[in-house]
């Protein structure tokens, strides 16, 4: 083997861990929002990804049946739809069930485990049991040949930039925006929130769509790597949890940081290990961490 | 007579009777063995189930791992069973016989150091309680000492059951992979597959969960109940009044673990196998449901709940298919929503003040029956008999197809 | 640091928050068979003081000799087996338990897992309950679910369960909060009889209150002792002066 050889598979298996770098973030932004912020378990979380899935699958189809010209333009305006979706769905989520179970954290596991099994059913009954995938536009399709031996696949750079703009856009809404500042007081004090005149059960609702929303585009953006079902969500949903809860729950930056460290442990030690035993690993190093340090990596110190 | 009358009323052990009579005595005469093997593999979750009032109902603890324990104790005991079915003789088509056939299948020429042990039945049987057990120890010790509970101890005893079920299905030369272990034929030369078998079974079963049920009533009762009672509630009281509060949840956290266990190796027995299916996320949170059906406050409730919920999933897996998850979903969702406690508890709040009602009118107010006892059982007995019947066809292969999906 | 008479030493404690110093280089000596009153405007730090002495919070420097054996690296409920004890600034009782198993439970026998499973309440047990019950006023009340007992009670209740561990040193946290003056009275009576053999501490507000009771009063500032002595002295001190009344 030579140099060369040895510095592209380095950089191919660096872009593998970025990709699930990528995937790990997208999952685990919705759920940091709503999870880290408003301590809510969601474990619908998956499926709200998988609406954004679906989404992306109909408005394939519907491009491809009514509007044939513009199925090279359609993806954009899919993963919009994809984020409505799945921000109306969470809407209704949080008015139905979410707001009569704050501050019942185990509960709403249940319930949510609940509403999650009803999502499912839901989804093979619409759309039926197999796994079904979006006709995607040629531009997302094949790899950018850098030089000789170096491939890098187009999709995997896709997500990787739609979850830079993402992320950025969450941490700006987080830290400057109205809204954000409103999440952060209605976190740190609700009551004090609700004295100075913020809305803290609108805050609620609209925090918990937007995070159901990134979750829509995160689905949406999965559907460029692999084909979607109507359980896909259930198999995310353990990683989404620990990429937050291993970053430190109400850490936006955690998030961040942990996707990254996962990915790269999970990608590095696939290299040398099998696949299911890179996840055995990764998982138990999390654990082992998490049970070493609860509170995880970034972690808020508080006089209490 | 008093005496025994403050037994059964005291000690909620009136309850216990009633439910020993249904299993003992109705059940095997009213059901055909087919149904009653089914009620057989219910009662194994009822262990579980039991376990989780204890560490969630009394202990305020909810672990989304119990699979992991049930599978542990299932596959000690599998792998006993397992290595007795695998004699040379019987295995004598295999490039190396004498081991069990999936490590056969994965080109193994010899069986690992940590099955040998299992060649004995007394260090199965002690297995399957003590490595649940253990890992309950490890678990609940390091997390409970640093004060991890809630949400975050539930998170973390999913991530434990995921990562069993991958290494599991990852390891299949050495734990028969997504199959799981099968073709279990006979424990110490005894077929457990005979007619005769399956109903030495189901009472042995029976007896073991009639045991447990006494033998957590008998904790509810001690210091040791009012301490996680009162821990549930003021856990910071609780400290500071000189206990060590992390060790009585990790007591209750490897109580759960060895019931569910004995749950498991009871379940490998009578169905003949043991597959990562019982282990994972889904069944896990499935077994967490039959506790909260029957009431997490309630022994008795729970072992109702775990029958119930498991008939209604066979009956409408087969019938209704597309409607059990929903069915499911609003079984979660209701029982958060609208009754907290399970059956016993609306068995409480409804039924037993009308009962004590009609009793006190004619005669001089005998005492009020033990709670969670009659209507659970009215409410469980029909649906049982009544949806047993369209379910002849019931194999085991839908159950795992269900739980996988 | 040397071996002292005192029953608690604390002695150049510390612990800061994030760099925001709660309690700060600060010491202070209980004698025994004293009650101490802690006063101080909001924030000065005299429940993290509590805090830390009890274990709750960990100290990031100094140290807490009690009976000098030094308690800042003991877990919560080995500095409460030392005779240690400590009540919440709320009433912090089992509700649904009935006063007779609140008692019961605080009683300083069976206190490991298996220990816990083989209690008996046997007479010793009874006999303890029956005369702490009728030290905090409750002794017709032991059938009573705790929730339903007023304010007042609740929070002789939880004085009560402490006193069921015989405790050396008793810290009470603002124990006459939302109490009538009539309880209150009631309260003063019972620290001055609780204190004839333990060191009891106190943080209190109302200084009627403190002057009933106090042997001697500390005021505390930023974390910091700023006077300590007679109730007299420390109310004609100026620099307490000007922090009750300057800022």
């Amino acid at each position: 083997m030579t140099f060369d050889e040895i510095f592209h598979i380095t950089l191919m298996q660096g872009f593998a861990g970025l990709s699930l770098f990528a995937v790990l973030l997208l999952m685990g932004l919705g759920l940091a929002i709503i999870f880290g912020q408003m301590g809510v378990i969601n474990m619908a979380h998956g499926e709200f990804m998988t609406i954004g899935a679906y989404t992306i699958f109909l408005m394939s189809a519907l491009t491809e049946a009514y509007a044939p010209g513009l199925m090279q333009a359609y993806f954009p305006l899919a993963i919009v739809c994809a984020f409505l979706a799945a921000f109306a769905f969470g809407w209704l989520a949080e008015w139905a069930l979410i707001r009569h179970l704050y501050k019942r954290p185990l509960d709403t596991l249940l319930a949510t485990w609940g509403l999650s099994l009803a999502m499912q059913q839901t989804f093979r009954s619409v759309f039926g049991p197999k796994e079904v995938s979006p006709t995607l536009p040629d531009w997302l399709m094949g790899s950018w040949e850098i030089t000789e031996g170096l491939d890098i696949p187009i999709n995997g750079m896709f997500v990787l930039g739609l979850t830079l703009v993402v992320t950025g856009g969450v941490l700006l809404a987080m830290y400057k925006s109205r809204w954000g500042l409103r999440v952060r007081a209605t976190v740190s004090n609700r009551t004090m929130a609700n004295a100075i005149g913020i809305d803290t059960r609108k805050t609620d609702r609209l925090t918990f769509a937007i995070g159901c929303g990134i979750a829509g585009v995160a689905g949406a953006a999965f559907t460029t790597i692999g084909s979607t079902g109507p359980t896909s969500g259930s198999l995310y949903i353990v990683d989404a949890f620990l990429v937050v809860t291993f970053g430190g729950a109400a850490s936006l930056w955690g998030t961040v940081v942990s996707a990254f460290g996962i990915a790269q442990t999970q990608s590095i030690s696939e290299f040398f290990l099998s696949g299911s035993m890179a996840k055995v690993l990764t998982l138990l190093l999390i654990v082992g961490i998490l049970m070493m340090r609860p509170q995880g990596l970034f972690a808020a110190k508080v006089r209490r | 007579m008093d005496a025994i009358k403050h037994w059964l009323t005291r000690g909620g052990y009136g309850s216990l009777l009633i439910l020993a009579v249904l299993l003992l005595v109705v059940f095997p005469l009213a059901m055909d063995l087919f149904r009653l093997n089914l009620v057989g593999k219910y009662l194994t979750y009822g262990f579980v189930a039991i376990g989780l009032v204890m560490l969630w109902g009394y202990g305020g603890v909810l672990s989304l791992g119990q699979g992991v324990f049930f599978g542990l104790g299932g596959y000690a005991m599998a792998m006993f069973l397992k290595l007795e079915a695998s004699d040379p003789e019987s295995t004598k088509i295999q490039s190396t016989p004498g081991i069990p056939d999936f490590m056969d299948w994965n080109q193994l020429t010899e069986l690992p150091w940590w099955w040998e042990p299992f060649n004995s039945l007394p260090f199965a049987l002690f297995a399957v309680v003590a490595v649940p057990t253990l890992l309950a120890f490890i678990i609940g010790y390091a997390m409970f000492k640093r004060r991890v509970g809630g949400v975050y101890f539930a998170i973390i005893t999913q991530a434990v059951a995921l990562i069993l079920t991958v290494l599991i299905i990852g390891q299949q030369g050495y734990t028969g992979g997504v199959n799981g272990m099968t073709d279990l034929r006979t424990l110490l030369g005894w077929d457990i597959r005979t007619d005769e078998a399956k109903y030495t079974l189901y009472f042995v079963t029976v007896f073991l969960l009639l045991g447990s049920i006494m033998l957590c009533r008998w904790i509810q009762l001690s210091k040791l109940g009012t301490l996680l009672l009162a821990m549930r509630d003021k856990e910071d009281r609780v400290r500071f009044s000189g206990y060590d509060v992390s060790m009585f949840k990790v007591f209750a956290f490897c109580l759960a673990a060895a019931l569910s266990a004995i749950g498991g190796a009871m379940f490998t027995l009578q169905v003949g196998f043991m597959s990562p299916s019982f282990v994972g996320i889904v069944p896990s949170i499935e077994m967490v449901i039959f506790a909260a059906v029957g009431g997490r406050m309630s022994l008795v409730g729970a072992v109702y709940g775990a029958l119930l919920v498991n008939f209604g999933k066979t009956y409408f897996s087969e019938s209704f298919p597309d409607l059990w998850l929903f069915l499911m979903a609003a079984l979660f969702i209701s029982v958060v929503m609208a009754f907290p406690n399970g059956l016993a508890g609306l068995y409480e709040s409804h039924v037993k003040p009308w009962l004590t009602r009609r009793k006190a009118a004619p005669a001089t107010t005998p005492e009020p029956p033990a709670p969670g006892a009659e209507t659970t059982a009215n409410i469980a007995s029909p649906t049982s008999s009544g949806t047993a019947s369209p379910t002849s066809k019931i194999s085991i292969s839908t159950k795992v197809s269900s739980q996988s999906a | 640091m040397s071996n002292t008479d005192f029953v608690l030493a604390v002695e150049g404690l510390t612990v800061s928050f994030d760099g925001f110093k709660a309690i700060d280089d600060l010491n202070l000596y209980v004698d025994r068979g004293e009650l101490r009153v802690v006063i101080g405007p909001n924030g000065a730090g005299k429940t993290t003081l509590l805090d830390l002495i009890c274990g709750k919070t960990k100290a990031s420097a100094g140290s807490i000799k009690f009976k000098n054996t030094e308690m800042t690296r003991l877990p919560e409920h080995m500095i409460v087996r030392a005779g240690i004890g400590r009540k919440f600034q709320t009433p912090s009782i089992y509700e649904n338990l009935s006063v007779f198993k609140n008692l019961e439970v605080s009683f300083p026998r069976g206190r490991g897992v298996f220990g816990a499973l083989g209690f008996k309440c046997d007479d010793a047990v009874q006999a303890k309950v029956d005369e702490v019950a009728a030290m905090i006023g409750l002794a017709d009340r032991l059938d009573l679910e705790a929730g339903l007992l007023s304010h007042g009670q609740k929070q002789w209740l939880e004085i009560g369960m402490l006193l069921m561990q015989d405790p050396e040193l008793l810290m009470l946290d603002e124990p006459i909060a939302g109490m009538s003056a009539r309880e209150r009275e009631l309260t003063a009576d019972l620290l001055n009889r609780i204190c004839q053999n333990r060191s009891v501490i106190v943080i209190e507000h109302d200084m009627d209150f403190v002057a009933r009771i106090a042997h001697k009063v500390t005021v505390m500032h930023q974390g910091k002792i700023l006077a300590e002595g007679s109730m007299d002295k420390v109310q004609s001190d100026p620099k307490v002066i000007d922090v009750y009344l300057g800022h």
